[in-house]
């Protein structure tokens, strides 16, 4: 299992176009792939779960990779994350 | 060849196939299933085919808008696919055996709920997200057609209950060539905006969604109001010369773009034009309008989420008042309330909103709005011959109030050293009958007046324009109504001020004879109807529309006076 915390900077929280690219990059992976809060836990592939943690800019998630794949998976998501400035 | 009347919109003959824009019924029964299996199936049938659909309008939305716009789409198919919203539903089905209908609402509602909770705007909108997607996946399970204006590739005719401004907006202009309302009058919006895109109509028309299927051949004949669903080789061919004959016709009408309006006897009135925003002026000025009789300047306020600020108005009233080279431009100051709202701009909901707070009303009583559109006004009107207007004034207490307003902010601008006009007319609407009753007073404040028939004729007659069970009573022709527009123009000339019509009266070609009889000054309509006044007018002798107009006022109904018109003017 691999884990990252992150918090989110994009002025906006994570919005329908950011959350769109990251389901759809999390989508093929076979691992189980879970952004985690303090309360809730959503399915990264999962564009209503996503959006439904409703993330704004400062708020604290924790990346949460597990499965055959999960290396591959973690290092996409986490420069994906970084890259669109979403979060760090 | 089924046969279908409704009324006369919009002139004109169009001939093509039906696109109805009707939302489906989308309720649905909670049901138990035999076989969990087969409706799992179903279910993924349908998200195969939205998924399918949604692809195809995300490519149409793409080559016909932006990447932007498209990319909302982008996140629709992500939500047909998500295992979040599918498993549950599956699940449901298989737990419950409950239909797929049934276990679809229920699951999504949650989501819906979820979303609408939120306290951020941007996330609570999104609700209206997934209730998109999902109807469009539950439209596939109950075999209904969601309609897709978007989509739309050929020339069609439009068919709709009614057609909302948001919905025009919508529609690819190359591709219709003509719409069908069920409901509706010659003053719906759907009318008003065929007229401005020069394509026929007929509104009103009753039972057109429920009897043309997609794909039908209709005709539309914009000038007498009938529809024809299927109809004939012959009746196609014997459609084509009316259309052929109708463009004929609107070829002479063009020759007198650049001729003065006569009378037969060389009497000159002005022929002016209606409109709603700048981008009017190309029609205006194309059609031969001798001004601009009323900017409607609430279509400025309208489809958007702020109020415009001083400059943006200032630049929408330059572009017109110098667009028209000296030609008068009678700017009416915002007219909202009553069927208009605004969003950015909580009014409170009333039980007679025609009758409530709006117009003039609501600008005396919410100042700052009101100043910032007559500060921009005031700057516009060095750039030509602006006339600035009042809607829904009652009493003579509201116009010296707004008249106060307007002045007061004149001389601001002059002390700040921005040039006003120097000889800048103040009138007023009449459109409510107390006006009209008292003119002989208000003659003596006002520099003009102009004649809002449309409302002037559900406040007289006591009868909601919007209303189809009193539409009988919505009577131009009415001798009540011909005598409140005598007594409005006899005491305007008796103090030397002139009078216009801007409601729809002024360009009907049986109201016209008797109101050039009754002495009107200035005749503003939609620019399309101009030429056709033009050419009417000038066969009209104005000695014998007087006698014509004098006899009208005696008859006892609306019927009696348009039989005499026709027998005169024929």
């Amino acid at each position: 299992m691999k884990t990252q915390q992150f918090t989110v900077v994009d002025p906006l929280g994570i919005h329908a176009r950011p959350a769109s690219q990251l389901v759809a990059k999390a989508t093929p992976f076979a691992s189980s792939i879970e952004v985690r809060t303090e309360e809730k836990a959503a399915n990264l592939k999962s564009i209503l779960g996503v959006m439904g943690l409703a993330l704004k800019q400062g708020s604290q998630f924790t990346l949460v990779v597990e499965g055959e794949d999960e290396e591959q998976a973690f290092t996409a998501l986490t420069t994906l994350l970084t890259e669109m400035g979403l979060a760090q | 060849m089924t046969h279908l009347t409704g009324i006369a919109a919009s002139d004109g003959i169009a001939i093509a196939k039906a696109y109805r824009f009707v939302q489906p019924d989308l309720t649905i029964t909670k049901t138990t299933v035999q076989h969990t299996d087969a409706e799992q199936q179903r279910l993924a049938a349908a998200l195969a085919k939205a998924e399918q659909e949604l692809a195809a309008i995300q490519q149409q939305t793409l080559k016909k808008f932006s990447a932007e716009e498209a990319a909302i789409f982008e996140a629709h198919l992500l939500v047909v696919n998500d295992p979040e919203l599918i498993g549950p539903i599956n699940q449901k089905i298989a737990d419950e055996a409950v239909n797929a209908e049934y276990a679809l609402h229920e699951v999504s509602s949650m989501f819906v709920a979820l979303f609408e909770g939120m306290d951020n705007e941007y996330m609570s909108e999104r609700a209206s997200d997934i209730k998109d997607v999902t109807n469009r996946i539950l439209a596939h399970l109950l075999g209904v057609h969601i309609p897709n204006p978007s989509h739309i590739e050929e020339q069609v005719i439009i068919v709709a209950n009614d057609l909302t401004p948001s919905e025009t907006a919508q529609l690819d202009r190359n591709f219709v060539l003509g719409f069908i309302t069920d409901i509706g009058g010659r003053t719906s919006h759907s009318a008003i905006m065929a007229r401005s895109l020069e394509i026929p109509a007929v509104v009103g028309a009753g039972t057109a969604t429920t009897t043309i299927q997609d794909g039908d051949l209709l005709i539309v004949d914009g000038l007498s109001g009938q529809v024809l669903v299927n109809p004939t080789a012959d009746v196609i061919a014997d459609y084509q010369e009316k259309a052929q004959n109708f463009r004929a016709q609107q070829a002479e009408w063009s020759t007198l773009v650049n001729e003065q309006t006569m009378s037969k006897d060389g009497v000159h009135v002005e022929l002016a034009a209606n409109i709603g925003s700048p981008s009017d002026l190309d029609s205006v000025l194309r059609h031969g309008a001798e001004g601009i009789g009323l900017y409607r300047t609430e279509f400025l306020y309208m489809g958007r989420e702020n109020l415009p600020s001083e400059d943006e108005q200032f630049t929408a009233y330059k572009m017109v008042v110098a667009g028209m080279k000296g030609k008068p431009v009678v700017i009416r100051t915002l007219d909202i309330g009553g069927d208009k709202h605004l969003p950015y701009l909580p009014l409170q909901e009333e039980m007679n909103p025609f009758l409530g707070h709006r117009a003039i009303r609501l600008c005396l009583d919410q100042q700052e709005l009101f100043r910032t559109q007559l500060r921009a006004l005031l700057r516009a009107s060095v750039y030509g011959n602006l006339k600035i207007m009042f809607p829904m004034i009652a009493t003579i207490q509201e116009f010296h109030d707004a008249k106060a307003v307007l002045v007061e902010e004149k001389e601001k601008l002059i002390a700040a050293g921005i040039a006003v006009s120097s000889d800048l007319e103040i009138g007023m609407m009449v459109e409510i009958p107390a006006t009209a009753v008292i003119a002989d007073i208000f003659a003596k404040e006002v520099d003009f007046f102009s004649i809002g028939t449309n409302d002037l004729i559900q406040y007289t007659m006591a009868a909601d324009r919007m209303n189809e069970k009193v539409s009988y009573l919505y009577q131009p022709y009415n001798p009540a109504i011909l005598r409140l527009i005598q007594m409005v123009i006899n005491a305007a000339h008796k103090e030397q001020k002139w009078v216009g019509m801007c409601g729809e009266m002024a360009g009907d070609e049986l109201a016209v004879p008797l109101l050039l009889g009754l002495g009107l000054d200035e005749f503003s309509m939609s620019a399309t109807s101009i030429l056709k006044t033009r050419s009417l007018l000038k066969q009209l002798t104005v000695t014998d529309m007087q006698a014509l107009a004098a006899e009208a006022l005696q008859l006892a109904t609306a019927d009696e006076v348009i039989e005499k018109v026709k027998q005169a003017v024929k």
